[in-house]
C-alpha cells in the first residue's frame, strides 16, 4: 500500500504539472486533460501502483470559471490505495477530452452518460451515443449543464 | 364492504345517470356481472409501485380472489392496465401504443402518487409527465406512495362497482349526453 | 453454371426488441438483440425509460430532502441508499453518530438486504418459469415488511434514517420480531434449497452460461453478488468498513467459476452471512440516543465528498460537491445496476437467447437504479 508521498511522486513523474490537494478525504490531483490517457495507463501498468478498478466517473460544469471537469476515481485491488484524478477542460464550447475506454471497459457507460447530460465528447470511444435521452424527439440539449434553461417542462420550486 | 363504507357513492350515481337514461336490464347485469368479476391486468410496472403490485398479487394478500387471475403479458389479451410507477416523457409514446393495442372494453388504474400527478417528482425535474392521465383516460385514481396492496385492492372494487354500472345498449357520449340539457339529478 | 457455391438459404442477422414493456417484470428495460439463428450476437441495452433526473433535481432541494429521493432510486435496497447519503453528509460535517444509531442502522441494513434477495429470488425462478418461487418468497418477505412497518412506518420507502441519525427510536417489540425472525428463517431458506437449487433443469440453464472472469470483472466495474461469483472481492463492508461492519465477524462468499449459477450461490450463501451478522448485534444494541445534535439547516462546507457501501447489488457510492450552500453543486450517485449492466454484452454473446433471460436474471436489475 503506497501512501500519499510516493504516489505524488509517482503522478509527477508521469505529468510534471499537476497540482494536489491532500485535505480531502483521498488523494486529489488535478492533472492536465490532455495526459490524462497516459498518465491513467502509466498507473494502471506500473507494478507498485496497479489501479486497475475504475469506480466512479463524474462530469461537472464550472459555469463562473467557464470550465468543465471530469473526475476519477481510482482504486487498487491488490493494494487497496485510492486516488482521485481530476481533469479540468479549460472551454466550455465543445469540450473534448480522451476515452479510458481501452483501459478500463467499465468507462464506456460512464462516458456515453457524462456525454449525454454535459455534452463532453470523448474522443476514440468505440460507441459516442447519447444513452438516456432521446435526440429526435425530446429536441433536449445537455440538461446538466448550469446554464440549462425549459420552461415548458421543469416547474421550478 | 357495505355500499355505506365505499367514499365517491355520488361520483358513482352521476355516472350512472349520464350514461343514458336507459333502465339497466338483465342482460347487461349479467354481461357486467362477468366482466367486472374476471379484470385480467397487463404487466406493466414501471417502478417501485410495481413491487406493492407483486406483493399484492403474492399470497397474503392474494388478487386472484378478486377476479384478477393471471397477468397477461400482451396487452391483446388484457383488459386493464395498471400504470404502477413514473411515466417519463420517452416512455409515454410506448403506453399509448400499448392502449391502443387493447381490445374493448378497456380501463386504466394510475397507482401511486407518480401516476396519478407526478408525485415527489413534480418539481425541478424535465422529463417527467405529472399525471398519466395526460396521455390515456384513467378509471380509477389510487394515491400512495406507494401504496399499501390494500389499498391496490380497494381501488380494484371501486373499479368492479364503476363496471356494473355500465349498459351494453347505450353509447356512452359524454358530450353528446351534457349537452343534452340539465342532467337527472340537476333537473 | 458458376464455379462458386452459392447457398440456397443465406443465414442473415435478425434484430429482434425485447421492448419496455415485458412479462419479466423488471422494470423498463429495453434490449435490442441481434441473433444469427438462436444464437445471440450483440446485445444492446436502451435505457431512458424511468429517467426522472434526480441527480439535477436535488441541485435545488436541501440535504434532507435530496435522503427521501435517494430511497427511489434501487428502492429494493431504500435503507442502504439512504445510509450512503446520510453517512456523505455526516462525514463532511464531522458529526460523530450515536453508537446506537450504528448498530440498528447496520441491522435494518442487513434486513433489508435479505428481503432483497428475496424478493430476487422470486423473480429469478419466475424468469425461468418456477412459478411456485414467487409465493413462497414473498410469503417470507413480508415477514420482514412488517417488522419495517412497525419501526420504520412503511414497508417499503421507509426513509427512517436522516442526517444526524434515525427519525424516531425503534420500537419496543422490535428485538423480539427480528430474533422471532431469525428463528423462522433458519428453517425456510434450505426450503429454497430443495426447491431451486437441486433442479436439474435449474442447473442445466444457469451452470456455464454467462461467463465472466476475474478480470474482466475488475475492469468492467462488476461488483456486488454478481462479481463475487467471478472471484472478485470487492465487498465494501470488508475492505472500508462502516457503521457497526467492522465489529461483527462474517465470510465473503467467494466462488471462482463466473457462471450464472455460481452468482446465485452468491446470494443464497449471502442471506445465511446476513442472518449471522443480525445475530451477533441484535442482543448487544447500546442504549443512547438516537440521534445526534445537528443544527436546523445543514450546509455543508466547500469541498468534494464521498462515501461508499455495499448495497444488496453492489457498490453504491454518493459523490458530493458542495459550495457551502444548502444544496449541493453536484451530486453523483454511482449505481451499481449501471455498471453491471454494462458487462451484458460480454456476458451473453455466443450463448442463446433463453441464456439471456437467465442471464438478466442473475444479474438482479433494477431500472430506476440504472437510470436514475
Amino acid at each position: 500500500m503506497m501512501n500519499n508521498e510516493a504516489l505524488k511522486s509517482k503522478i509527477q513523474a508521469l505529468a510534471s504539472d499537476t497540482e494536489f490537494v491532500e485535505t480531502g478525504q483521498y488523494l486529489t490531483a488535478s492533472v492536465p486533460y490532455r495526459k490524462i490517457h497516459a498518465i491513467c495507463k502509466g498507473l494502471k501498468e506500473g507494478a507498485d501502483t496497479a489501479f486497475d478498478y475504475l469506480f466512479n466517473l463524474t462530469g461537472i460544469d464550472y459555469l463562473e470559471k467557464n470550465q468543465m471537469a471530469v473526475i476519477y476515481h481510482l482504486e487498487s485491488t491488490e493494494f487497496h490505495h485510492i486516488v482521485v484524478l481530476k481533469a479540468i477542460i479549460p472551454t466550455r464550447e465543445n469540450p473534448e477530452i480522451e476515452s479510458l475506454c481501452d483501459l478500463y471497459a467499465g468507462a464506456n457507460f460512464h462516458e456515453r452518460e457524462v456525454y449525454d447530460f454535459f455534452g463532453i465528447n470523448f474522443k476514440n470511444h468505440p460507441d459516442m451515443r447519447r444513452m438516456f435521452l432521446d435526440e429526435i424527439s425530446d429536441n433536449i440539449g445537455h440538461p446538466f449543464r448550469k446554464d440549462y434553461v425549459d420552461e415548458v417542462n421543469i416547474i421550478e420550486r | 364492504m357495505k355500499q355505506t363504507d365505499f367514499l365517491d357513492n355520488e361520483t358513482l350515481e352521476l355516472l350512472k345517470q349520464t350514461g343514458g337514461s336507459v333502465m339497466m336490464t338483465t342482460i347487461d347485469d349479467i354481461v357486467n356481472w362477468g366482466r367486472s368479476n374476471s379484470i385480467w391486468p397487463l404487466t406493466f410496472a414501471t417502478s417501485c409501485c410495481g413491487i406493492e403490485m407483486m406483493a399484492a398479487g403474492a399470497s397474503r394478500h392474494d388478487f386472484a380472489r378478486f377476479g384478477i387471475e393471471v397477468y397477461r403479458a400482451t396487452p391483446r389479451q388484457a383488459d386493464v392496465i395498471v400504470v404502477a410507477g413514473t411515466i417519463v416523457r420517452k416512455m409515454a409514446p410506448v403506453l399509448k401504443r400499448l392502449y391502443d393495442q387493447m381490445a374493448d372494453p378497456k380501463y386504466v388504474i394510475a397507482m401511486g402518487a407518480c401516476a396519478v400527478s407526478g408525485g415527489p417528482f413534480f418539481y425541478n425535474t424535465y422529463s417527467v409527465i405529472r399525471g398519466v392521465e395526460h396521455v390515456i383516460p384513467v378509471d380509477v385514481y389510487i394515491p400512495g406512495c406507494p401504496p399499501r396492496p390494500e389499498a391496490l385492492l380497494y381501488g380494484v372494487m371501486q373499479l368492479q362497482r364503476k363496471i356494473k354500472g355500465e349498459s351494453l345498449t347505450v353509447q356512452k357520449d359524454w358530450e353528446k349526453a351534457l349537452s343534452e340539457g340539465p342532467l337527472p339529478h340537476e333537473k | 453454371m458458376t464455379d462458386t457455391k452459392t447457398p440456397y438459404l443465406e443465414q442473415q442477422e435478425y434484430t429482434i426488441n425485447m421492448g419496455p414493456q415485458h412479462p419479466s417484470t423488471h422494470g423498463v428495460l429495453r434490449f435490442v438483440v441481434s441473433l444469427k439463428g438462436e444464437t445471440v450476437d450483440k446485445v444492446e441495452p436502451h435505457l431512458g425509460y424511468i429517467h426522472r433526473g434526480i441527480e439535477k433535481m436535488s441541485e435545488k432541494m436541501t440535504y434532507p430532502q435530496i435522503v427521501h429521493l435517494t430511497d427511489r432510486l434501487d428502492y429494493l435496497s431504500a435503507h442502504i441508499n439512504n445510509h450512503a447519503l446520510c453517512m456523505t453528509i455526516e462525514k463532511a460535517l464531522g458529526v460523530e453518530v450515536p453508537e446506537r444509531v450504528q448498530y440498528i442502522r447496520t441491522i435494518m441494513d442487513e434486513l433489508n438486504r435479505i428481503a432483497s434477495h428475496q424478493l430476487w429470488w422470486c423473480a429469478f425462478g419466475m424468469d425461468m418459469g418456477a412459478l411456485t418461487c414467487y409465493f413462497y418468497g414473498l410469503r417470507d418477505r413480508e415477514k420482514i415488511l412488517d417488522i419495517f412497518e412497525e419501526s420504520c412506518g412503511s414497508r417499503l420507502l421507509h426513509s427512517y434514517y436522516c442526517p444526524g441519525g434515525l427519525m424516531k427510536d425503534i420500537h419496543p417489540n422490535f428485538k423480539q420480531r427480528v430474533k422471532d425472525f431469525l428463528t423462522y428463517f433458519r428453517k425456510k431458506l434450505p426450503e429454497y434449497d430443495t426447491l431451486l437449487t437441486g433442479n436439474i433443469i435449474m442447473q442445466e440453464r444457469t451452470k456455464k452460461i454467462g461467463l465472466m472472469t476475474k478480470e474482466d470483472a475488475v475492469s468492467f466495474g462488476f461488483t456486488g453478488p454478481a462479481g463475487r461469483g467471478s472471484g472478485f472481492s470487492c465487498d465494501v463492508r470488508k475492505h472500508h468498513p462502516y457503521a457497526a461492519y467492522d465489529k461483527v465477524k462474517f465470510t465473503e462468499p467467494l466462488y471462482t467459476e463466473g457462471d450464472t449459477f455460481s452468482r446465485y450461490k452468491v446470494r443464497m450463501d449471502e442471506m445465511w452471512e446476513s442472518m449471522n451478522i443480525i445475530e451477533q448485534l441484535i442482543d448487544n444494541i447500546p442504549d443512547g440516543d438516537y440521534q445526534a445534535k445537528m443544527k436546523a439547516v445543514i450546509k455543508l462546507p466547500e469541498g468534494e465528498y464521498m462515501q461508499r457501501v455495499e448495497a444488496a447489488r453492489g457498490e453504491f457510492s454518493v459523490f458530493i460537491v458542495s459550495t457551502g450552500d444548502k444544496s449541493p453543486y453536484r451530486i453523483k450517485f454511482r449505481s451499481p445496476n449501471y455498471c453491471n449492466l454494462g458487462a451484458v454484452h460480454h456476458l451473453s454473446k455466443g450463448f442463446k437467447i433463453a441464456d439471456l433471460i437467465a442471464i438478466g436474471g442473475s444479474l438482479d436489475l433494477v431500472i430506476p437504479d440504472m437510470d436514475r
